[in-house]
């Protein structure tokens, strides 16, 4: 008889097991213990940024019931694994013994089908009510419009006589409610402010909107949550959230000079560099910026004329660094104005020289 | 030499490739004169002549390169007319190492062909993922710039999903599924060969996308228009390997249909089928359906990229969300693609290792059924953020929980059968159990990300990060260690090193929960995924990720160290250590190249440990078999 034939023929009847038994009240209890701990650990750990907006309340109360809900979950599943490993485990001499030949049960089979569908209902219903009620229209809600492009965010504050205000920062007022209109320039892009909570993509071809109400004084950080190509990890910006008087002098001021293209900053050369989003991918000493995600431009500037460094703001294809691909946006020339492309020339040329 | 090219094999495919590469050539030159197009120019060639060349070269040459390896002879014979010699089994079995490099038909063999090429392309794919955490190691810039950043973490994804999970899953499931259900081969055994070999082409093509002027593709593995139709050339490498890889699935898994629903064993019917023959027929249902949408999506991004089409250019009236329905539309199936035929493996597992009839067996072929159905109705739970229509979202949350309630079923299915059950430790089972923890673990982010308010949250941070990688490494990659620590002695003949198998679960298991769980933290704190430089305040739990990340990396080592040591010179494996009743384990290890000297004949369940004197086949026909069945062989249907 070789292994084969034996393997055909199973055990006759089943020795009891008395070490292995398992105690449904100690494991119970065990179990209990174990998901008020993780559901204490759960609720303790700081898990989020600093709440800034109306809509952060909800969603990170949402999240509490989510733990609360999951924990007991994990915690059964690896209780019920950790008890059959320590209590049915094969002892010694028990090599060639078989488990009880259990098959189902319908009723057992029944109740965890319907309790988990039950509890996802649940939930589902909750996040429902949740949403509808972080994403609600309300009254004397003011508009901006953000308009993603590689690697860098504009915003557009409505003015006067319907002329847009456009920015380099975003400043919010506090406690008023705040719709984003997100429109993308080249690719995808996703406008988040996670203090904020809430996060959509700017999609190239469609409006996408958005509502928050920011409800706590102070700077937050703006993420491109979305993958948009070499500069994505770069793509900051920064949500000031102001008192509303502040806000509206800040405007005034942002309105005051030729407003686009230029930004918010003044006409100088630096200025004009650091708030047209140049030094999201380029290093450039003088301006103190060291992105490394375009050339280095106090190397690749160093023997380049005033000329040069015109044509290659206006048309960037037209001379491509080596190792990187063409990729910087054709449209500086346009967005800066004849003035704008002659001043940031002449400040690159004058940095670089030398360098 | 001449006659060495003249055969079929790997030198008339390298003479072929190279021909190959020169008529594509040829065809863009003629093209662009008769279009009067410069090709040459300051005696080289232009770039846009070069890129051209390429482009056309990487959909063309593979194909060139299969016929000199010899992977359509018997065909172009048949279609020529020509005595096509059904009977001739020559490209059959492997007698030296020699023979898994040439076309084979028998599925044993390409079962180890599958095998060992995934985890080839594993280890590379897991060597891009240690640059990528070296990279993130601290905040700033440390050794590449960010063009090569997301060169690597694309690659990484990429290889892992279509040259890894997906095939290795395709590669255990071709050794084990005919001999599981008492087949002599694959329906298709020359298609199966082609299957294999289209494999290679998308890996190498994946990773030579490093030499691409202007790098690899660096979209991410979800490869968004329209950042992907604007890419460098290097996104081409990513778009043409994804056909091949797709090809290369839908072949099997059709092969897999026809093997399953065709060649069963007299006896076996579907409710006798070990449930890794159900899971691997549920995998082939959703590859057959869904894998074609990722082919059309990739399709429609090399028209836009290199014949200026418009499906996706917003400034022409392309849609450019209709990329990201069509992809997911794949791609959430896709996630099914790398868990069902692991859920299988699992069912195996435990129920031998813990010597007891799986429970509630049809309810657990029935849940996976529910999977396939359910995994078509959850895609645009990837796109809650992506600016789509906004009454979608609700129903969409609704299906992505429910889908939660088979899966469930599954686990809880697992746990009864692990209760009261005799249960041995060893390498196999050990993963096996971590799989049913972590994925658990898995599962449970999933539900907090259907819900549309945290979704919109936490979308494109680490905490997606860290999900899927508890769902594709802690699920499908400890089912896949389970899977080979199991059927090792029967692919090699060898038993492997226990001690070793264990040490390296657990080294495993403690690495993989430092690098992946603290990353659940960063996401909801506010790191966003994708990115090759972070605020400074996430230094610290980024510095301890990457190294308990090289823990993880370095303790594959260890199971490449058990895998080739014990093939070469293990102690000789029984024909069934385990004491398993499915029919893999009743013929010697390894196998006969035909599988079973006669056509064995099923009695019974493939589960009925502890059922006294039950069998689950016997290794004779059916009319002879007939008289010997045993009094309990019938419990299935009646226990049930």
């Amino acid at each position: 008889m070789g292994l084969e034939e034996r393997s055909l023929a199973q055990t006759g009847p089943r020795p009891e097991r008395p070490h292995a038994h398992a105690d449904w009240k100690q494991m119970l209890g065990i179990g209990i213990v174990a998901s008020i701990l993780g559901i204490a650990a759960g609720l303790l750990i700081d898990w989020f940024p600093v709440a800034a907006s109306e809509e952060a309340k909800p969603i990170d109360t949402l999240w509490d019931v989510l733990i609360i809900a999951s924990v007991p979950v994990f915690v059964g599943v690896s209780v019920v694994v950790v008890f059959s490993v320590i209590k049915f485990r094969m002892r010694p001499g028990e090599e060639e013994l078989d488990g009880p030949p259990i098959h189902g049960n319908t009723r057992l089979e029944v109740v965890w089908t319907a309790i988990p569908a039950i509890l996802l209902v649940g939930l589902c219903t909750y996040a429902f009510i949740v949403l509808t009620d972080v994403e609600k229209a309300q009254a004397n809600t003011m508009e901006v419009r953000v308009v993603g492009e590689q690697f860098a965010w504009t915003f557009y504050y409505p003015g006067e006589d319907g002329k847009e205000i456009a920015t380099r920062e975003l400043h919010l007022p506090i406690n008023r409610p705040i719709k984003f209109t997100l429109q993308a320039k080249d690719v995808l892009h996703d406008f988040w402010i996670p203090a904020f909570r809430m996060k959509k993509d700017a999609v190239p071809g469609l409006d996408v909107t958005y509502r928050v109400t920011p409800n706590r004084l102070g700077e937050y950080p703006i993420v491109c949550a979305e993958l948009c190509g070499l500069g994505h990890a770069t793509m900051r910006a920064k949500a000031v959230v102001t008192s509303e008087a502040e806000f509206t002098s800040w405007l005034q001021e942002a309105a005051k000079p030729p407003a686009p293209p230029a930004g918010g900053g003044g006409n100088s050369g630096k200025a004009l560099f650091t708030s047209n989003g140049c030094s999201g991918c380029h290093t450039l000493a003088d301006a103190g910026s060291n992105a490394t995600v375009g050339p280095n431009l106090d190397k690749v500037l160093a023997d380049k004329d005033e000329a040069f460094i015109k044509t290659s703001i206006e048309d960037p294809s037209a001379e491509i660094a080596d190792g990187y691909s063409d990729t910087m946006p054709k449209d500086y020339g346009q967005r800066l104005g004849e003035d704008g492309v002659d001043a940031l020339a002449k400040y690159l040329s004058e940095v670089t020289k030398g360098g | 030499m001449t006659a060495r090219l003249r055969a079929p094999g790997l030198p008339r495919a390298g003479l072929f490739l190279v021909l190959g590469t020169l008529f594509c050539a040829a065809i863009i030159i003629a093209a662009r004169e008769a279009y009067g197009f410069e090709t040459f120019a300051d005696g080289g060639i232009t770039a846009k002549g070069q890129n051209a060349i390429l482009l056309l070269s990487l959909l063309i040459a593979p194909l060139w390169f299969l016929i000199g390896l010899g992977a359509f002879d018997y065909w172009f014979y048949w279609a020529a007319g020509k005595k096509e010699r059904a009977e001739d089994h020559s490209g059959h079995g492997a007698t030296s190492w020699k023979d898994y490099f040439r076309v084979n038909t028998d599925h044993k063999v390409i079962g180890i062909q599958y095998v060992v090429t995934s985890f080839f392309f594993m280890l590379i794919g897991g060597l891009l993922a240690m640059l990528v955490r070296a990279e993130l190691a601290a905040p700033g810039s440390q050794f590449v710039d960010p063009n090569v950043f997301n060169g690597l973490f694309s690659v990484h994804a990429s290889l892992m999903i279509f040259l890894f999970i997906i095939p290795v899953f395709a590669g255990l499931a071709n050794y084990v599924l005919p001999l599981m259900i008492g087949a002599p081969d694959m329906a298709f055994p020359r298609l199966n060969a082609l299957s294999f070999w289209m494999l290679p082409i998308a890996g190498i093509m994946m990773t030579a996308s490093f030499l691409a002027p202007g790098g690899s593709f660096s979209t991410g593995w979800t490869a968004y228009a329209p950042l992907s139709t604007s890419a460098p050339l290097g996104q081409m490498f990513f778009t043409i390997g994804v056909q091949f890889a797709g090809a290369s699935s839908i072949a099997t898994a059709l092969n897999f249909l026809v093997t399953i629903i065709t060649m069963r064993a007299p006896g076996m019917s579907f409710w006798r089928m070990p449930l890794l023959v159900w899971a691997n027929f549920s995998t082939s249902l959703l590859v057959v359906i869904a894998t074609p949408f990722v082919a059309a999506s990739q399709f429609f991004v090399l028209f836009d990229y290199a014949l200026g089409f418009n499906f996706f250019r917003p400034e022409k009236d392309g849609d450019v969300l209709m990329y990201q329905h069509v992809f997911w539309f794949y791609s959430h199936p896709a996630v099914y693609i790398m868990m069902l035929p692991g859920f299988g493996i699992i069912s195996e597992i435990l129920s031998v290792k813990s010597r007891k009839p799986i429970f509630g067996y049809r309810m657990m072929a029935f849940s996976l059924l529910a999977i396939v159905l359910l995994g078509f109705t959850v895609w645009a739970h990837h796109m809650f953020v992506s600016g789509m229509q906004d009454w979608i979202r609700i129903p969409m949350m609704v299906t992505t929980a429910i889908i939660a309630v088979p899966t469930g079923i599954k686990i809880f299915s697992w746990l009864a059968t692990l209760w009261k059950g005799v249960l041995h430790l060893d390498t196999p089972m050990l993963w096996a159990l971590g799989f049913l923890t972590m994925f658990t673990l898995g599962g449970i982010s999933g539900v907090i990300l259907a819900m549309v308010p945290m979704d919109i949250y936490v979308s494109d941070t680490y905490f997606i990060v860290a999900h899927i990688h508890y769902v594709l490494y802690g699920g499908s990659l400890f089912t896949i260690y389970a899977g080979v620590y199991y059927w090792f002695p029967k692919m090699t003949g060898r038993m492997f090193d226990e001690r070793l198998g264990k040490a390296h679960f657990w080294l495993t298991f403690v690495s993989f929960n430092a690098t992946f769980g603290p990353m659940h933290l960063v996401g909801v704190k506010g790191m966003p995924r994708r990115v090759a430089d972070y605020a400074e305040e996430f230094a610290g739990w980024n510095l301890f990720i990457s190294l308990s990340s090289f823990v993880l990396g370095l303790s594959t080592l260890i199971f490449i160290y058990n895998m080739v040591s014990s093939w070469r010179g293990g102690p000789r494996a029984s024909a069934n250590p385990w004491r398993a009743l499915t029919l893999e384990w009743q013929v010697t290890s390894p196998p006969p190249t035909f599988n079973f000297d006669r056509i064995p004949t099923v009695v019974g369940g493939p589960y009925e440990y502890g059922v006294p004197g039950h069998v689950h086949g016997i290794l004779e026909p059916a009319e002879e078999a007939r008289p010997k069945q045993a009094a309990g062989a019938s419990s299935a249907e009646e226990g049930v």
